[in-house]
């Protein structure tokens, strides 16, 4: 059945302000597609974005919709979900946000295991701001702060927030645009803190300096490093250079935030009588 | 009457909040604010309210926004170093016009400085802290009673104007303990925000009256099927981001005329003995409970001194200023526990009507009865 685009697009809002060939609208037509598929009611569903080009997706969705500061959309998620834990919680971030400035926002809200999902939008590169480097970006990317290539390591954002206890983490990339769909759907069913790297191609600001001009560079670029998680887990760590696993990574189960906090309440509210 | 209670300044804040109505508090510990968390946890699920120790001052202050647009009444509290950290989030508030309220128990800075010691150093951070062009709106309580009422007042203010308020206590009134009897359940106004009147198609959630800038658009909560957009990015009167000047620059005037054309119904300020007097003591917050002292020993001296007490330190109370200085005084004595932040916005009404002289302590001493004694000795 075709998508009802209308349903969910603030279409007055559009165009968006991409720049031609930019991933970000196959990633968010990948979550309207997921958010349509598990059949959420829009109008219980909140999207919360940070800053970035990835954080001006919310400006074109319609749902209540909030465009926070950078790197702070988790906490202001945090304070939506914990008021009216009856809503369902969106965020979309990008590498900037999610891995540099809001690192440590990510990290706590794994730990905390408080329902919602988080779509990091990964373009390895502040495409906002013109082309920096992020510590999402490869190590020997080459970036308008990065003139001798990136020095530094960069996160596996998976890794990262699957050792703060995350309790659903998996990856896609706009290559893979009906199974980036389906971890998504995976994860906005999960209850508690689930986390959806999702690579976007930003051939403008990345590819041009990288010697991936065009978007079927950067595609062929996602297609041929990424490998399903099954096989990976049968992979030495030669074969692993340059790669990465696509796919769920980690499911699993733990109480949840909102919920526990309800018997608090109910206790609290027991105990004062 | 209620049985009089034995409550410290920290504590009577976060009963006062309750009263008010407060249901959400995301706070991280920091000196003397902490007790405010502290009773926050234990209290707030008792009244069906919800606490959350955030990993970060920047969190908590964005928590306290997500809970407040969600619909609830929300609050968070710190001292200096923190409300550095909060500034951002803080200007978001401003620029969004999410009711919050921040209290700032002030102790001595800069940076770490001396986190059990009072200070009345924030008080131009609290005006100027974050940036750009915003108006604030900053209570400054100087007894526990104060604190209680000053709370329920700063959640009447920040709901009914839409914008963030800053519960300016300092470290004095925050850790004092002292016999209090509070009002009756009833007996202060607790105002709610304003229900949207429009349909959600309708619903323009920074509309614009231009017959009235003081207008105040009601805020619909989210998940109510208004599906409106909140950005900190200059926003049109639907809430979606414009590059127009004359959009946004009219926005920005009228978050800060809802303010300033209300300056004098937020006015709140405690006299004593100013209509003889000769000479005045213009004074706030914890200085004030050594400034009132000080005057009342003054009269007993013989010497005609008078008190201002201002609660209402932002907006600026001019007006007291300018009664003060119609009736040609010997001198305003401006006693803080900083530098001289308000000296200069006091002599900018003053002008060069009569001296007006600061009396300063930073470093974690009071200003005691005497030294502000001896000042108004001097002056005449």
């Amino acid at each position: 059945m075709a998508l009802n685009l209308e349903k969910y697009l603030r279409v007055s809002k559009l165009p968006h302000i991409w720049c031609a060939g930019c991933g970000h609208g196959i990633v968010t037509q990948a979550i309207i597609r997921a958010i349509d598929e598990v059949g959420l009611d829009t109008e219980k569903t909140v999207i919360v974005s940070g800053i970035g080009c990835s954080s001006r997706a919310p400006g074109y969705m319609n749902f209540d919709t909030l465009h926070t500061t950078h790197g702070r959309a988790i906490p202001f998620a945090t304070g939506i979900k914990l008021a009216n834990p009856g809503l369902k919680v969106i965020l979309i971030s990008g590498d900037g946000d999610t891995a540099a400035i809001g690192g440590n926002h990510l990290i706590h809200a794994a730990r905390r295991n408080i329902d919602m999902t988080v779509i990091c939008y990964n373009n390895s590169i502040y495409g906002m701001t013109s082309g920096q480097y992020s510590p999402l970006t490869p190590e020997g990317s080459y970036a308008s702060t990065a003139p001798y290539g990136m020095v530094e390591r960069s996160f596996d954002l998976c890794d990262l927030v699957a050792g703060a206890s995350g309790t659903f983490v998996a990856r896609s990339t706009t290559y893979h645009a009906r199974h980036l769909t389906n971890v998504i759907k995976d994860a906005i069913r999960h209850k508690g803190f689930s986390f959806v790297e999702a690579l976007s191609q930003c051939p403008t600001y990345y590819g041009r300096r990288n010697r991936l001009r065009t978007v079927q560079d950067m595609m062929n670029w996602f297609s041929y490093r990424s490998v399903p998680a099954s096989s990976w887990d049968k992979m030495s760590p030669e074969e692993r250079q340059g790669k990465f696993p696509i796919g769920v990574l980690r499911n699993i189960e733990a109480p949840e935030l909102t919920e526990v906090y309800a018997k608090v309440i109910e206790r609290a509210r027991g105990g004062s009588q | 009457m209620a049985a009089p209670k034995l409550l410290q300044g920290n504590e009577a804040c976060v009963e006062g909040a309750i009263a008010a109505g407060l249901k959400f508090f995301a706070g991280y510990p920091i000196t003397p604010s902490t007790e405010i968390a502290e009773l926050c946890s234990l209290r707030l699920p008792q009244v069906g309210g919800t606490f959350i120790q955030m990993e970060d001052e920047i969190a908590s202050m964005g928590a306290i926004c997500g809970a407040s647009l969600a619909g609830l009444k929300a609050m968070t509290a710190t001292s200096g170093p923190g409300f550095s950290l909060k500034q951002e989030n803080l200007g978001f508030a401003a620029q969004t016009e999410i009711p919050c309220v921040v209290v700032n128990v002030q102790r001595v800075g800069p940076s770490t400085g001396m986190p059990t010691l009072p200070a009345q150093g924030d008080v131009m951070q609290a005006r100027w802290g974050t940036h750009g062009d915003h108006e604030t709106v900053a209570l400054c309580p100087s007894s526990v009673r104060e604190a209680y009422v000053l709370a329920v007042e700063a959640f009447n203010i920040a709901e009914e104007l839409r914008t963030p308020v800053i519960l300016l206590m300092d470290e004095i009134v925050g850790h004092l303990r002292e016999k209090v009897v509070l009002p009756e359940p009833g007996m202060l106004i607790v105002k709610d925000r304003a229900k949207p009147d429009k349909a959600p198609g309708q619903y323009r959630p920074y509309e614009i009256d231009r017959t009235d800038l003081s207008r105040v658009p009601p805020l619909a909560p989210f998940g109510r099927g208004y599906r409106f957009h909140v950005t900190g990015l200059s926003h049109a009167e639907d809430g979606f981001p414009t590059n127009s000047a004359d959009v946004a620059g009219e926005q920005i005037s009228r978050i800060n005329q809802k303010i300033r054309l209300r300056a004098k119904e937020l006015a709140r300020v405690e006299e004593l003995y100013i209509d003889d007097a000769e000479v005045y003591v213009f004074t706030y917050g914890g200085t004030a409970r050594s400034a009132k002292k000080a005057v009342k020993e003054a009269r007993a001296q013989g010497i005609r001194a008078g008190l201002m007490r201002v609660i209402t330190i932002w907006p600026f109370n001019e007006d007291v200023l300018f009664k003060i200085k119609k009736r040609s005084p010997r001198a305003v004595i401006v006693p803080e526990m900083n530098l001289g932040q308000l000296v200069l916005p006091v002599k900018r009404i003053i002008g060069d009507a009569c001296p007006v002289i600061p009396v300063n302590k930073v470093g974690g001493g009071l200003i005691e009865p005497e030294e502000i004694l001896e000042a108004l000795k001097e002056a005449m």
